[in-house]
């Protein structure tokens, strides 16, 4: 990625996904419409061939993520994006590839629900990702950006950490990053990167042995040796990409963790907490897998109480209690159904739990 | 005065009085109209399941007066096996959308067909996905410019159009299946026929029942209403033609064979 | 600095675009900007609506449940929504529509006839430009040629025969806006 050439543009988190991939290094891409993320597709559809690449509508989610697993395992830097119903369909294939170990990139855009739901905001796949990704031991290394910035800077990069830990990397958002404007710093789409996957099929003459890929072994030894070698990549990712931001006081009497847009929320309410007399400090997850545990645990210490902030009815707030080990009391603002915690509503439970 | 007036068309029972969301110029509603007439005239409204499936018919449920299911997308006739298997008596139909049907839920409709399964398919060919913007459709004609497709649909790139009865003429199990286009008039009035045999199909208990009706969209096709009903007659019927493909219950009844049955000659 | 501006109106009255055309105008004067679009659930037909931050901090949250601005098009838009403006906030409000004064005792109002001056422009698709117009001449928030600029970057090249009606409309309404300071308030 040419980090100097980056333009400012005014544009929607769809497309700064899109072009996010396109300057990963991204040159296939396989999905299937959903709304709110609808415009990702649009803009691969147009702008792909450009740049030499391949865009090919499913005629499913659960077809796309085998088309990802396809041209993944031919070696290709390959995308899908969807939102939560389609995201559920892909949980077969990404065990596949997860059990195969193949890298891929992932967008949820997720959407409010269980089942068809709406098309509004939510943050109620974070198990989908951190716990889901199919059946086994496995899930998706997972990045939450909270501004369209981040969208395109992630997506970007996914396409690298993917194929570091050859593991599918999932961007997790929501409706309203999907569909919000922002200033954006948009890079350049790169040059195809060579197809460095000594473990990809395809044409080989001599050179080396054939490449199988596959997640069936029979053998039990064999099998928990693949996971313990998954679990090792899982292990380093939580040593060299753990992230997140904080933001506020540093003798903070609550912490307040949220990610992607309800964090946005919080630095609004962490701003009004102190206006109020109410010392907080946010810190917000740029890794959910891997998980910042060491700065919440640290935090924790030092505050009175935790407040967690999310757009779902509890999913997150479990991994912020696992990492508090009890060192203070952990709180939940959850909303559900296509609506998000509102900053009056953060504030006020700051302020009754200091009180 | 009115005694000796006899009532001509009137709103059907079947239907709600919930204001459809279609666009204007959209055959969704006709399509609605005309099952629901059926329903009111084979008296069996308070039997019927209405499965809602997901697109912009999504909201069957609401404008239909019937029991309903909503299902996932694709999944309908699956849905369906499971309600008739526990209550064969009861009607079900499915309302689905090309997308919805020949796309995402295509081992469903050919699964459930194969089996004879006995409930009815109203099948809405548009040839682009509705609800999510107009993306293009797996009935999309070539050529065909879709917001996935700004090129125009091309066989290279994204394969060509599918067609559905022509595909589930080849098994066995269906009892009646036939195309029919929401267009003129004559055409209207042969859809609704088709569609009573359909239902009628079901009735007798002789299995898969399914009709398709080319349909418009203007808002994704970017064309006027009237523009959208002359590229139905005029575009779709080429690569779709109307048609009764098999129809058991004609056959049961002993009259002509399907090859002149509604739909064609009128 | 910070602005939290609401935009509500009737699909086709281009209050979307208008949103976009205040942020983006806000990025090119060097300020932080989102918009935010909420299409209501009945997706045609409904009301339109979006939020606009622009600070020279932070934007934090892009969804504000108390605007200090609401810019309000049509009676329906008026009705749902003016009732949420700040206390002490603005409402501007398109008289050519909308009749009742709603919102609470606590806000100033700002009346503007954007239909009327649209058509006595030439130009119907501008009252979202009297509008916007009228906000920039009552604030100085952002200027006048910024939101055309930024306009005219937004609008594609086909569209561009129309940015002098545009244009005369920003002024329009920047001049009813100025008008209306009082002095102090
Ligand atoms: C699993 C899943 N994938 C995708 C969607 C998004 N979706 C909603 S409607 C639709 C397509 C509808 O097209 P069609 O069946 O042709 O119906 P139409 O709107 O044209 O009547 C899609 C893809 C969804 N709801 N669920
Ligand atoms: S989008 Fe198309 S199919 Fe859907 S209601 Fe409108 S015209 Fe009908
Ligand atoms: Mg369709």
């Amino acid at each position: 990625m040419s980090e100097t050439q980056r333009t400012r543009e005014f544009i929607t988190g769809n497309e700064a996904t899109a072009r996010g991939a396109i300057a990963g290094g991204c040159r296939y891409f396989f999905g299937y419409p959903i709304t709110p993320q609808n415009k990702i597709p649009e803009y691969m559809s147009a702008h792909l061939p450009e740049v030499g690449g391949v865009f090919l509508q499913a005629e499913s989610e659960v077809a796309a993520i085998n088309m990802v697993y396809g041209a993944s395992a031919a070696g290709a830097r390959v995308m899908t994006t969807s939102s939560s119903p389609g995201i559920s369909l892909m949980q077969e294939g990404l065990s596949y590839m997860i059990g195969s170990e193949l890298p891929c990139v992932l967008v949820n855009m997720v959407r409010g629900g269980p089942g068809l739901g709406n098309i509004g905001p939510a943050q109620s796949d974070y198990w989908l990702a951190t716990r889901g990704c199919g059946h086994g031991d496995g899930q998706c290394i997972t990045l939450t950006p909270n501004s369209v910035q981040e969208l395109h800077d992630f997506t970007a990069r996914a396409f690298e950490i993917a194929d570091r830990y050859r593991n599918p990397t999932m961007v997790l958002a929501d409706a309203i990053l999907a569909n919000m404007m922002e200033p954006c710093d948009v890079l350049p789409p790169t040059e195809m990167p060579p197809a460095d996957r000594p473990y990809a099929v395809g044409p080989h003459g001599q050179e080396r042995e054939r490449n199988i890929v596959n997640s069936l072994w029979v053998d039990f030894d064999e099998m928990e040796e693949v996971n313990l070698r998954i679990q090792e990549r899982y292990r380093q990712a939580a040593e060299e990409i753990t992230d997140w931001e904080e933001y506020g006081s540093d003798e903070p009497e609550v912490l307040v963790c949220a990610y992607g847009i309800s964090s946005r929320v919080c630095e609004s309410a962490v701003d009004e907490a102190g206006k109020a007399g109410v010392q907080a400090r946010l810190v917000r997850p740029k890794t959910v897998f891997p998980f910042p545990s060491e700065p919440i645990a640290k935090w924790a210490e030092q505050a009175k109480c935790a407040v967690v902030v999310e757009a779902s009815m509890g999913q997150f707030v479990e991994d912020v209690r696992l990492a508090v080990e009890g060192r203070c009391p952990v709180e939940l603002v959850g909303h559900a159904g296509g609506n998000i915690p509102a900053v009056s509503e953060v504030v006020a439970r700051i302020l009754e739990m200091t009180s | 005065m009115t005694t000796d007036m006899k009532q001509v068309y009137a709103y059907p029972d079947a239907l709600t009085e919930v204001e459809m969301r279609y666009c204007p110029g959209c055959t969704h509603g006709t399509a609605h109209r005309l099952v629901a007439e059926v329903i009111d005239e084979l008296g069996i409204k308070d039997r019927t399941v209405t499965l809602a499936t997901v697109g912009c018919s999504v909201y069957a449920y609401e404008y239909f007066d019937t029991d309903a299911v909503q299902c996932s997308h694709g999944r309908a006739p699956a849905v369906a096996t499971g309600i008739k298997r526990v209550q064969p008596d009861t009607i079900v139909f499915a309302y689905q959308g090309d997308g919805d049907l020949a796309s995402i839920g295509m081992a469903e409709i050919v699964h459930a067909a194969a089996r004879g399964e006995n409930f009815t398919v109203i099948f809405l060919n548009n040839a682009v996905y509705g609800m999510t913007q107009g993306q293009m459709a797996p009935t999309t004609l070539l050529g065909q410019k879709t917001t996935t497709s700004p090129r125009g649909r091309t066989a290279p790139e994204a394969g060509f159009p599918i067609r559905v009865c022509e595909l589930l003429d080849t098994l066995d199990g269906p009892a009646f299946l036939a195309r029919e286009a929401l267009s003129t008039p004559p055409h209207v009035r042969n859809a609704k026929r088709a569609i009573k045999r359909a239902f009628e199909t079901q009735v007798a208990g002789l299995g898969f029942s399914l009709v398709e009706l080319l349909s418009t969209c203007p808002t994704w096709w970017g064309m006027t209403p009237l523009e959208a009903i002359k590229h139905v007659d005029e575009q779709m019927t080429k690569c779709y033609p109307i048609a009764v493909f098999r129809d058991r219950l004609a056959a049961q009844e002993g009259e002509q064979s399907a090859e002149s049955a509604p739909g064609e000659g009128e | 600095m910070r602005e939290e501006i609401f935009l509500g109106g009737l699909g086709g009255q281009g209050v979307l675009l208008g949103g976009q055309m205040m942020a983006r105008a806000g990025m090119d004067a060097g300020l932080n900007v989102s918009w935010f679009p909420i299409y209501s659930p009945e997706v045609r037909g409904g009301s339109t609506t979006c939020t606009i931050v622009i600070t020279d901090g932070r934007v934090g949250s892009p969804i504000c449940e108390r605007p200090e601005t609401m810019i309000l098009m049509d009676p329906v838009a008026a009705n749902t929504f003016a009732p949420q403006v700040a206390e002490g906030g603005l409402l501007v409000l398109n008289s050519s529509m909308i009749e009742q004064p709603p919102g609470h005792e606590d806000c100033e109002t700002l009346w503007v006839p954007a239909n009327d001056i649209a058509v006595e422009i030439g130009n119907e698709r501008t009252v979202n430009m009297v509008m916007i117009g009228a906000w920039a001449g009552r604030t100085s928030a952002l200027s006048i040629e910024g939101i055309a600029e930024a306009l005219q970057h937004m609008l594609p090249e086909r569209h561009h025969k129309h940015m002098p009606a545009n244009i005369a409309a920003l002024e329009r309404g920047a001049e009813i806006g100025a008008e209306s300071r009082q002095p102090g308030g």
